[in-house]
């Protein structure tokens, strides 16, 4: 087990009230699992993002991260935690403007402390492996909706993640672009890698072997189709 | 570091109109203080220059009754005050930091030496071996005394350049004529004149009354002739060359200290040998004119305060821009204090070359004051480097504010701003 929602509440304070988000969700992720989390707008998908991604802690229930309570941990562990088990991808890339794609890519390898010559090889291997190889120092005004996110992906894999979060990823491609993101995830989930995808495009659901629906902060699933393909 | 660094060049470089302006306050500031630091400094080292001479560093030990100089020209010798003799002369000289040691006798304004029908106005010096050497004279045509002038009274004497030009028609050679002293003729052997003559900048009338030194001229014979036109040994004065400027002060006092212990006036009298303190002199006027420039550095200090609180607007700006920035950041592993050094450092490498302008421009300002206002300059190097210290310091405390502000981001709020 990769990792372990048991019981998990969100609440947000609005104005004098607080609105529950999350309602009692219960998930468990083995490792190696791809799974897609369907719902509409305003559900609370971004929400249990977030607290899987520990961006957040819940208001009560535990989680539990590659053996970590994670509600014990504090500001600088979560970074921690973040840089080594987790890559996020984004609906929006979230690029930095002014750096190059190699660059973007390095980034959480800086943070990790790996030296200046390692950090630009293994973000340039990262490119090359989303085909972009060839685009080591375009910025990202210089690609498409589609390169932008392939290498939002080469930063997400390039220190070696155990999960990856995707809110969305295809939101903002055109489907072409989104098939080629969607071919990535593939071959990512079959070297090992645990994807966990916010979606509500039901195509691109279907790339998941796993299924669950969120629905006013209540979380059903899974449907199992692995054998569906 | 070194990468935060540079990051934070290209973050300026990218903003180069903005980063102009933020700095601008900081430039101002800066360049100010330098300027006025540049003519304080050059202005305090014309007065010590002014008053002490360059390079001569002669400390003059002289007899005092009470603040007035006792001069033997209109007073007789107090009872009490020896003549100094040789040996006398010789502890002044073993003095720590003393080079060389002179006693002499004087009379000012002498009113009985003549050339021909033509009364001198100036001073006679009865002197020995060592005056020349301590003031840096040097015989320009003639010749020096030599010991037997001293041992057998010879009426012998030495003009200065002064005296050449006031008291001898053109073309006239002195050496070989005649002056009469109060009455005894003396030959005149040679002319001297001082090697480095300095003269003061005197620029209004307070500077010239200052600096006034008498141009009346002046004349020399042996000390041991002294009592043939002036009747009797007089006690002398000591004038004393110290090894630099700055032990001015330590050897006039070792000397009149010295010189005292060899007197034995009469209680109450007064009579006490002294050394005119120029270093303190020079200092009391350079305080003086500190004292006017520190307020001028008050007013240039506001400006690098406006000019901090530039910084950190600017830097709340960016903070504000660069919100998705620092957000995502933070998702992907990066700790709160990588970020507030990223900005530290954003901040701190904007007023540090803000500051290094400001010196630029302060040293640039310097030299056109100096130009206009015909006022020397120096330029300060510790100066300039405290001063872009303190620009580094200024970038560090205002900026602080805006990268604890960043730093303190939540991240899921970073990442939702527009
Ligand atoms: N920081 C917050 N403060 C208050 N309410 C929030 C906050 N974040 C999300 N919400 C609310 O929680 C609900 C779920 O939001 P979200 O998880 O972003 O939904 P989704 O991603 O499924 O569209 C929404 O009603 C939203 O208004
Ligand atoms: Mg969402």
């Amino acid at each position: 087990m990769i990792l372990e929602l048991d019981h998990i509440f969100k609440d947000y304070p609005q104005g004098k009230l607080t609105v529950p988000v999350l309602k009692d969700v219960s998930l468990q992720v083995e490792e190696g699992d791809y799974i897609a989390i369907m719902g509409p707008s305003g559900s609370g998908k971004t929400t249990l993002m977030n607290l899987i991604g520990c961006l957040d802690v819940p208001t009560s229930g535990t989680y539990i991260l590659a053996g970590k309570n994670i509600a014990k941990q504090n500001e600088n562990q979560m970074a921690e935690i973040r840089n080594r088990y987790i890559g996020f991808v984004f609906q929006t890339f979230n690029l930095l403007p002014k750096l190059s794609a190699q660059d973007n890519v390095a980034l959480p390898l800086l943070y990790a402390g790996v030296g200046k010559r390692e950090r630009r090889e293994r973000a340039a291997e990262a490119l090359r492996k989303v085909g972009l190889g060839d685009r080591l120092n375009f910025r990202s005004n210089q690609l498409s909706g589609g390169q932008c996110q392939r290498v939002a992906i080469a930063r997400a894999m390039v220190g070696n993640p155990t999960i990856l979060l995707a809110d969305e990823p295809t939101g903002a491609l055109d489907t072409k672009s989104g098939e080629q993101v969607m071919e990535i995830f593939r071959q990512l989930n079959e070297e090992g890698v645990t994807i966990i995808m916010i979606t509500h495009e039901p195509d691109i659901a279907m790339h998941a072997k796993k299924l669950y629906h969120i629905r006013d902060g209540v979380l059903t699933g899974p449907e199992d189709r692995s054998e569906d393909d | 570091m070194f990468e935060n660094i540079s990051l934070a060049f290209q973050g300026i470089w990218g903003h180069k109109m903005r980063s102009a302006l933020t700095m601008l306050g900081i430039i101002i500031g800066i360049a100010a203080i330098i300027s006025i630091v540049s003519t304080i400094k050059g202005t305090n080292e014309q007065i010590k220059q002014n008053l002490i001479g360059a390079g001569n560093n002669a400390v003059e030990v002289q007899l005092y009754q009470g603040d007035e100089s006792y001069e033997f020209s209109w007073n007789a010798i107090p009872k009490g005050v020896p003549v100094l003799d040789e040996t006398r002369r010789e502890e002044l000289a073993a003095i720590e930091n003393v080079e060389d040691a002179s006693l002499y006798t004087y009379r000012s304004y002498a009113d009985n030496v003549f050339y021909q029908n033509t009364a001198f106005n100036g001073y006679v010096y009865g002197i020995d071996m060592h005056y020349f050497s301590v003031y840096g004279y040097y015989v320009q045509w003639g010749r020096n005394f030599v010991e037997r002038d001293f041992t057998e009274h010879k009426k012998v004497v030495i003009i200065d350049q002064t005296v050449m030009s006031t008291l001898y028609p053109n073309g006239v050679n002195p050496v070989g004529t005649c002056l009469e002293i109060a009455g005894s003729p003396f030959t005149v052997i040679g002319i001297v004149d001082q090697k480095s003559s300095f003269e003061p900048v005197i620029k209004n009338m307070d500077d010239y009354n200052m600096y006034r030194t008498d141009s009346n001229g002046k004349i020399f014979i042996p000390g041991e002739s002294w009592c043939i036109p002036y009747q009797f040994d007089e006690p002398q004065n000591a004038v004393l060359k110290a090894k630099d400027t700055d032990s001015m002060t330590n050897v006039g006092k070792a000397a009149s200290d010295l010189m005292n212990g060899s007197l034995n006036v009469a209680r109450g009298s007064n009579i006490t040998y002294k050394s005119e303190d120029l270093l303190k002199q020079a200092k009391d006027l350079q305080d003086l004119s500190n004292s006017t420039n520190q307020q001028l550095i008050w007013i240039a200090s506001i400006s690098l305060l406006v000019g901090g609180i530039g910084v950190m607007n600017i830097m709340l700006v960016s903070v504000t821009e660069r919100t998705r920035e620092i957000g995502l950041k933070k998702a992907i592993g990066a700790k709160k204090s990588r970020i507030l050094w990223q900005f530290l450092t954003e901040a701190a490498v904007l007023t540090s070359l803000g500051g290094l302008l400001g010196v630029g421009g302060g040293i640039l300002m310097a030299s056109v004051i100096s130009r206009i206002a015909k006022t020397p300059t120096a330029i300060s190097v510790p100066a300039s480097v405290i001063a872009v210290v303190f620009s580094m310091v200024i970038g560090v405390v205002f900026g602080l504010f805006p990268a604890v502000k960043a730093a303190n981001l939540n991240p899921i709020e970073a990442l939702r701003h527009e």
